[in-house]
């Protein structure tokens, strides 16, 4: 009984961190971009570079290397295009900047439309 | 601020955006990752095509003052139509050329090879296509000049007239 009781805890323990690392793989290839592809990730595509990617990164993953890393490595070798959401570095901060500056010079410009109405 | 200044400042601006949109849609679409440019080529350890005692180690183009490294398949049709000009360039500039065999069967690399002829002086055996990952391919053709082991041109697709002067450029 007492086997069966481990077997059962072991099966169970081992598909949460099989689903987990699956889940994690699944998110990293929906954040690649396949650049051989018309906007796919390469969780989408069936290319041959797609499937090549795929095999890397679960290979890397299965070494003990972390998101972080692959990426890292991804966009050392194809660029920040090969992810969908390269995140915040200093060739990206005018693209995450930008709507923002434009929203406040179109506040303070309402803001000093406002205001001369009013006087 | 003067109406007259306003309408200049709103017609520079108008223009620019254009000028600026009108570049982008003329650019060229298709992405060409470069990143590797510049950098040293990764290392990688890989079996020769033609004698499985012999590797071929990135090592060797530290050693070369000049080298071209080609990646190509038998099954790659764009691979046949660069392949007299990989034939004609080796002959022509006595250029080291280095193979890598990207995804392919030994025996149809080797039967192309046979029929079409050999340019490189070594060829790499990249079955999986990990090496090609690590140096930033997408596909084959692909060429690399490499300068001391160091990549510094790179050509994405079958060679033509203007890569090939590119290349003999560079070799100067």
């Amino acid at each position: 009984m007492k086997k069966f009781i481990f077997i059962v805890i072991f099966l169970i323990l081992s598909s949460n961190v099989f689903s987990a690392n699956e889940e994690l793989k699944n998110k990293i290839y929906k954040n690649i971009r396949c650049i051989v592809c018309q906007g796919q990730s390469i969780y989408e595509s069936n290319s041959d570079f797609a499937i090549d990617l795929k095999k890397l990164i679960s290979k890397k993953l299965d070494n003990g290397e972390n998101e972080k890393q692959i990426y890292e490595f991804l966009i050392s070798r194809y660029g920040d295009w090969i992810v969908f959401n390269p995140g915040l570095n200093f060739n990206s901060l005018a693209l995450w900047l930008l709507p923002l500056i434009v929203f406040m010079i179109g506040g303070f410009l309402i803001f000093r439309l406002n205001n001369k109405k009013r006087k | 601020m003067n109406n007259k200044y306003k309408i200049i400042i709103l017609g520079i601006t108008v223009v620019i955006i254009f000028v600026l949109f009108l570049r982008v849609l003329n650019s060229n679409k298709t992405y060409q990752p470069n990143q590797m440019i510049g950098k040293k080529i990764p290392e990688f350890i890989l079996e020769d095509l033609f004698n499985k005692n012999t590797r071929l180690d990135s090592k060797v183009f530290s050693d070369k003052d000049f080298a071209v490294l080609n990646i190509w398949a038998s099954w790659c049709i764009p691979c046949r139509i660069e392949h007299p000009f990989l034939m004609d360039f080796r002959d022509k500039n006595q250029i080291n050329i280095i193979g890598l065999n990207y995804k392919d069967e030994s025996v149809n690399a080797k039967n192309f090879l046979k029929k079409y002829g050999n340019p490189y002086s070594l060829i790499g055996v990249d079955k999986k296509g990990e090496v090609a990952i690590q140096l930033g391919a997408y596909g084959v053709p692909e060429t690399y000049v490499l300068k001391k082991g160091k990549i510094i041109f790179k050509h994405i697709g079958p060679l033509n007239e203007d890569a090939v002067n590119k290349i003999l450029e560079l070799k100067k």
